[in-house]
């Protein structure tokens, strides 16, 4: 179980909230304009990192707003919460993090 | 070539002469050559069976398998044992069938009981929208050839006389599938590696695979922690961590990695002699050989590889399971425990070759992967070995998420959606 502190609300358990997946991922600009692959990879393709996850949850039973969390997926360990639109914190969670992975996802930028 | 004891009755009398202090290793304690024809990254059950049906089957006896940690740590070793093909779609039956079938020889064919019980396997319906599912699914699946009946809650009450038919969410019917069952999820793992040891193949524990050796967009071979190993083929069997390899390679996959708990009550006398599951409210429930309680609960939420999980999803597994069996009410559960799960979007696997040639993943297996793991390595060996897709397993190229050829099965790999 997660404690989670929602950026409005402040800390509670994780049964209060909803998880929806990595964030910062950006719907191609001009859908008509890329081709089937970059389109299932905007879909589909997920970094899915061992090490750091930014990922977005929601208040479902609380202020229902959205925010975007910051997690070790090798410990749970939560380093930090934000609200949409602001940059996620830099933070050392020591060496091998995933945002150190390759980004090669045309359909991702970070 | 390794030539072990072949297992019989009379081996076993032979043996007790001698109060069985001289049987062979059942597979060597290989050391890593520096080249192979194929390297399988994963030692559990998907990719011992697919090293050696590509020994057995496909004539490539030049294999290795690389397993970080020891045969069958993984999810092999964590999952609820059970083996059903009741799918919905035609791509979907026709591989978990595959695997069925072979099941039903695999004990004889390895020599190694791997203690196959076909003891009839249940998933309930507990409101109209499940007996719809399950009246379309169980005709789908009859269509298939599969066998599938469906059952009133009077025959569910006499499978399982002491289950609770009138619960907050009541029984109204069950598919049931009498050729499903359990199999002994560590003898799966062994049988195949003394069966693959026995035709060649070296299966090295402890070796970590850092980094993949590409040479002009082709896999040469695999770094790991004991040194460079050449490889003319890759197989990549590594269910949770299927990302981070892909990482090593330089690709993105459709996956997910969760945990999945499971937990087992101390054992009790034989009392449930088939296997229940209920995708709505979300138990699952068989009772071992060894009479514990093995009980399924549902994925974590949150993406994760701490073998871990949350206690809420075991609290609301176990809500469910008293719901329906008030009897083990008074039960104390012995251990807990989680594997990583690779999910993807549509609950089927992924069977694949990757951009990077002569380098292939078979993972996505998710919550299910058990049931599949003869059928899995059997298509797969045939994929390695040939470089192009056995008929069975080219549906699930993981090009479906490009053309939006999904193969849904959401409902029933019984997951609510």
């Amino acid at each position: 179980m997660l404690l989670i502190k929602c950026p409005w609300c402040g800390t509670r358990d994780m049964s209060e909230f909803s998880y929806h997946g990595e964030a910062h991922l950006l719907r191609p600009p001009a859908p008509a304009e890329v081709d089937d692959a970059q389109w299932g990879a905007y879909l589909f393709a997920r970094k899915n990192p061992k090490g750091l996850h930014r990922e977005r949850w929601m208040h479902a039973h609380g202020c229902r707003r959205w925010f975007n969390v910051l997690r070790d997926t090798r410990d749970d360990r939560i380093y930090a919460t934000y609200r949409p639109g602001d940059s996620p914190p830099d933070v050392d969670a020591g060496d091998d993090n995933g945002e150190n992975n390759g980004d090669n996802n045309p359909g991702n930028p970070t | 070539m390794n030539k072990p004891n072949r297992y019989s009755v009379f081996s076993l009398a032979r043996h007790a002469l001698n109060y069985h202090q001289d049987w062979a290793r059942a597979w060597r304690n290989a050391q890593p050559k520096r080249e192979y024809e194929a390297v399988i990254v994963g030692g559990g059950g998907h990719g011992l069976a697919t090293a050696y049906y590509l020994a057995r089957e496909c004539g490539v006896r030049d294999v290795a398998v690389l397993e970080k940690g020891w045969l069958g740590g993984g999810n092999t070793g964590r999952n609820t044992t059970i083996v059903r093909s009741n799918y919905l779609w035609d791509e979907s039956a026709a591989l978990y069938d595959h695997a069925v079938k072979l099941w039903e020889g695999l004990s004889a064919e390895l020599n190694y009981n791997v203690m196959f019980s076909q003891r009839g396997l249940l998933h309930l319906a507990h409101n109209v929208h499940d007996m719809q599912e399950i009246g379309r699914r169980g005709c789908a699946i009859y269509a298939n050839g599969i066998d599938s009946e469906l059952l009133t809650p009077a025959q569910v009450k006499t499978m399982v006389p002491f289950i609770n038919l009138d619960g907050r969410q009541p029984v109204l019917g069950a598919l049931l599938q009498r050729r499903g069952g359990t199999a002994r999820h560590d003898a799966v793992a062994w049988g195949y590696a003394r069966a693959a040891d026995a035709l060649g193949v070296d299966i090295i524990q402890n070796c970590e695979v850092t980094g993949f050796g590409i040479d002009a967009n082709r896999v040469t071979g695999v770094q790991t922690n004991r040194g460079f190993i050449g490889a003319r083929k890759v197989g990549c069997v590594v269910a949770g961590h299927c990302s981070v390899l892909a990482d090593m390679a330089g690709f993105r996959l459709p996956i997910e990695s969760t945990p999945l708990q499971a937990l087992v009550s101390e054992p009790l006398k034989p009392v449930l002699d088939c296997v229940v599951m209920s995708g709505t409210v979300h138990a699952y429930i068989s009772q071992s050989d060894k009479g514990e309680l093995v009980i399924g609960a549902g994925s974590d939420a949150y993406n994760s590889y701490s073998q871990r999980g949350g206690f809420d999803s075991i609290e609301h597994a176990l809500c469910a399971v008293l719901e329906l069996y008030p009897i083990f009410s008074r039960l104390k559960m012995l251990r807990q425990w989680a594997g990583i799960v690779d999910v993807t979007v549509d609950r089927s696997p992924l069977i694949t070759a990757t951009p990077v040639r002569n380098l292939f993943f078979n993972c996505g297996w998710g919550t299910g992967g058990f049931k599949a793991t003869p059928g899995s390595g059997h298509v797969f060996a045939h994929c390695i070995a040939r470089g192009e897709m056995h008929p069975l397993a080219a549906p699930f190229s993981i090009e479906r998420f490009n053309r939006g050829a999904l193969i849904d099965e959401g409902a029933a790999a019984a997951v609510a959606h």
